[in-house]
């Protein structure tokens, strides 16, 4: 069987990863986008297949419901609906790739965060027959204040429209200047129909009309970058390394992940929040010293000085640090069921460091079916989005969201139950500018940065 | 027929690229001290298998060159393979790590648990492993599950909060967001830690041999007295195989997974060697847990009801 020397061939010579999430409403058919991607890939080994085609029969349904291959739980297989974010693995002969399967309803928002929040592409499903609604508007919306590098617009269901090109057109067009307003870099839309597989893995036989990428083309060549130059240098301390032994009796090295750029053998540093300086005496990459570290290793740092460094504590470059404040402005997603309210005390977990705070102010709540604002909603609830001013009881070098995924983003924590509340992202919400509607209110602070 | 029209570079050739094998062990290594950092009593599941072999490397390189700020916790089924045992003690013994064992066999023996009729003593783990985690005040439990093992599986968080009854409610758990692990509990609610969560069962096998890991012998190829159940090869043991319809037969095989003997299957396989192995993993057509574990055949969603209840 060939299929299995190609995939022998391709599991072991993909050495790149690449992590991305699906978005789309209930009935866009993600999860059989999904399914058909491991299928068509041969990611689906015989016996899931095969427990695929026994439930599917069970069912009373013809053909494997490709579906079934990601709803695992109980609930979701009765309801035909997923619920939770799943995790898939695949791989071709170019990439590997872990697949944060999102579901698409309303009342899962907090789950296609969870999702676009470590994903480097979110693919937006659209139903062909439907075009661009406001659930697309929503994702799109989410894959732009999380800033997913890049977006692809699968439009799905194809063969239902007879393929004709200007329906794709239409919807592309529409998709692209809307996601393009939000700021979103790179938008590549694709006509498919995940029942057929039109696109999906293999190009399609009904679209002569259109010369792009098929999804998974797209997904093992879209450049992930790696330019790390730029980048502002961060290193959140996580655990002191003391081995007080006779072979290591003065080792202190600080064991952390750098979060950003490169750090080097004799660069000068200081200690955030405390100011202290020192130089990088020697980095260790777990065991082996080494002259230069980059995002995302996990690495440890040995300073030339010693002085007071612990779990919680931010090492940059002497000559790039960033503020430090008691005060942060960030826009929110809402994940908990209870709500998030003006005066609350709460827990704020940036990096390494978790510190008490207060939500001194909700200025504004978004309304993401057509990005509307609005002013003073004294709380958010489960799945809304909305800017907060928070009040930490200890200063937090805190890096715009736009800068920095990693070291611009937070949770809010429940301190009564450990409850995670919010997913926090400092700085301006979107990345482009946007007329403020009319309504809104004269106080500038208050309203969105769009 | 269809060509793209923008041709895009690959950039692995970035010298700010990490390899996939890189990426993983980074992230878990990350994870490894962040429960360092956080938790006051976590504890390793060991059991000797590849996965928790992988677990305890990953953390030896995290905290090095001091030692794991950790013990281990082995939940003995009593139908043991020798060589994993044997395995077990050596590691140990070698790192001076301390290790908890709880013991099924004397969970049925005070009379605390019954034997299932068909002889499977992986259900029965439950209830030593959930007590020896309240006993002795475990509040991080690492595991070695992987996301890709099942479907339930899929949906794990690589934090997960239990409750006083280890129980796991998948409809309930805590958004996971950027690498924001939130490990916050109550008095006497764990959390299940799971560093190897984004690993693939070939993620493992290559990084076993990158790293020059040393495993337990039923890993590679060796001949054995087996018997046929339920499509598996099974090993003849002291826990109640083969009946006597159940013809054993000597065959050249390894063992994908190590669990309890009545239920862990073994493959025909001539593989001897790590390089063999991989060779016949990424060939293979059955997932790990389809071609060699009973338990999980019992029902559709036998993973997610053992999970709930607090299984692994």
């Amino acid at each position: 069987m060939t299929s299995t020397t190609e995939q022998l061939t391709a599991q072991l010579s993909a050495t790149t990863l690449l992590r991305f999430a699906t978005a789309g409403s209930v009935d866009d058919g993600k999860s059989t986008l999904v399914g058909r991607l491991l299928h068509d890939s041969k990611s689906v080994l015989a016996d899931q297949l095969e427990a695929v085609e026994h439930a599917s029969r069970s069912r009373g349904q013809e053909a494997p419901d490709l579906a079934l291959l990601t709803d695992g739980l109980r609930a979701e297989r009765e309801q035909g609906i997923t619920i939770d974010v799943a995790y898939r693995y695949f791989a071709t002969p170019r990439r590997r790739f872990i697949l944060a399967d999102t579901p698409g309803h309303v009342q899962y928002t907090r789950n296609m965060v969870t999702g676009a929040s470590t994903a480097e592409l979110t693919v937006v499903l659209v139903d062909a027959r439907n075009g661009v609604v406001e659930q697309t508007r929503r994702h799109a919306a989410i894959a732009a204040l999380l800033r997913v590098p890049h977006v692809v617009l699968a439009v799905n269901k194809m063969d239902l429209v007879d393929y004709a090109e200007p329906v794709f057109a239409k919807i592309a067009e529409e998709f692209t200047a809307y996601a393009s307003e939000l700021g979103v870099p790179e938008i590549t839309a694709i006509p498919i129909s995940a029942l057929v597989g039109d696109n999906v893995v293999d190009p399609s036989a009904h679209m002569d009309w259109y010369g792009g990428p098929t999804v998974l083309e797209h997904l093992e060549t879209v450049p992930v970058s790696h330019d790390l130059t730029s980048c502002h240098a961060r290193f959140p301390v996580q655990y002191v390394i003391r081995p007080q032994t006779a072979e290591h009796p003065d080792y202190r090295g600080y064991a952390g992940q750098i979060a950003a750029g490169t750090f080097r053998v004799g660069e000068s540093v200081t200690v955030l929040p405390s100011g202290r300086t020192s130089k990088i005496a020697g980095i260790d990459l777990l065991g082996t010293p080494v002259d230069v570290a980059w995002t995302p290793q996990s690495v440890t740092l040995l300073l030339e000085d010693d002085i007071d460094v612990s779990r919680g504590d931010l090492v940059v470059p002497s000559d790039d640090a960033p503020a430090t404040s008691q005060d942060v402005e960030a826009t929110v997603c809402h994940v908990a069921d209870q709500p998030l309210t003006v005066g609350q005390r709460v827990l704020l977990k940036h990096t390494t460091r978790t510190v008490k705070a207060i939500v001194k102010d909700i200025p504004s709540k978004l309304t993401l079916d057509d990005l509307s604002q609005h002013p003073a909603p004294g709380q958010l609830v489960a799945n809304d989005i909305g800017r907060v001013k928070v009040r930490t009881a200890e200063p937090l070098a805190l890096d715009s969201y736009a800068h920095s995924r990693r070291t611009g983003s937070f949770l809010l924590i429940d301190p009564a139950d450990g409850t995670t509340l919010a997913a926090g992202m400092a700085g301006d919400a979107f990345a482009t500018a946007k007329a403020a509607p009319a309504e809104q209110s004269a106080d500038d602070d208050a309203a969105w940065d769009f | 027929m269809t060509t793209s029209v923008n041709v895009v570079t690959e950039t692995s050739d970035s010298p700010y690229a990490l390899t996939h094998l890189d990426a993983l062990e980074s992230e878990a290594v990350h994870i490894f001290r962040e429960v360092a950092g956080e938790f006051e009593r976590p504890v390793i599941l060991f059991s000797g298998g590849k996965d928790s072999i992988v677990m305890l490397h990953l953390a030896l390189k995290a905290f090095a060159p001091a030692a794991i700020p950790f013990s281990l916790l082995h939940v003995d089924t009593g139908h043991n393979f020798p060589e994993v045992i044997e395995y077990r003690d050596r590691t140990v013994a070698e790192h001076g790590l301390r290790l908890h064992v709880a013991s099924v066999q004397e969970y049925i023996d005070a009379g605390k648990l019954r034997e299932r009729p068909d002889g499977t003593r992986n259900p029965l783990q439950t209830v030593p492993l959930t007590e020896a985690i309240q006993q002795h005040r475990f509040d991080a439990v690492f595991g070695g599950g992987r996301r890709d093992e099942e479907k339930a599986r899929a949906k794990e968080r690589v934090f997960s909060l239990r409750d006083e009854f280890s129980q796991w409610d998948p409809r309930r758990q805590r958004p996971e967001l950027w690498q924001l692990y939130n490990g916050r509990h109550a008095p006497g609610e764990h959390v299940r830690v799971f560093p190897l969560s984004n690993w693939t069962e070939l993620d493992v096998w290559q990084y076993i041999q990158r790293e020059q890991i040393e495993l337990p012998e039923i890993y590679f190829a060796h001949e054995r007295d087996v018997f046929a159940r339920s499509g598996m090869w099974l090993t003849a043991g002291e826990w109640g195989g083969p009946k006597d319809t159940e013809p054993v037969e000597k065959r050249l095989i390894r063992y994908r997974t190590v669990g309890d003997m009545s239920c862990t299957g073994a493959v025909d396989s001539e593989a001897t060697t790590l390089d063999a192995v991989i060779a016949e993993i990424a060939a293979s057509r059955l997932t790990e847990r389809g071609a060699t574990r009973a338990d999980d055949k019992l029902s559709e969603a036998a993973m997610e009801d053992r999970k709930r209840e607090g299984y692994f």
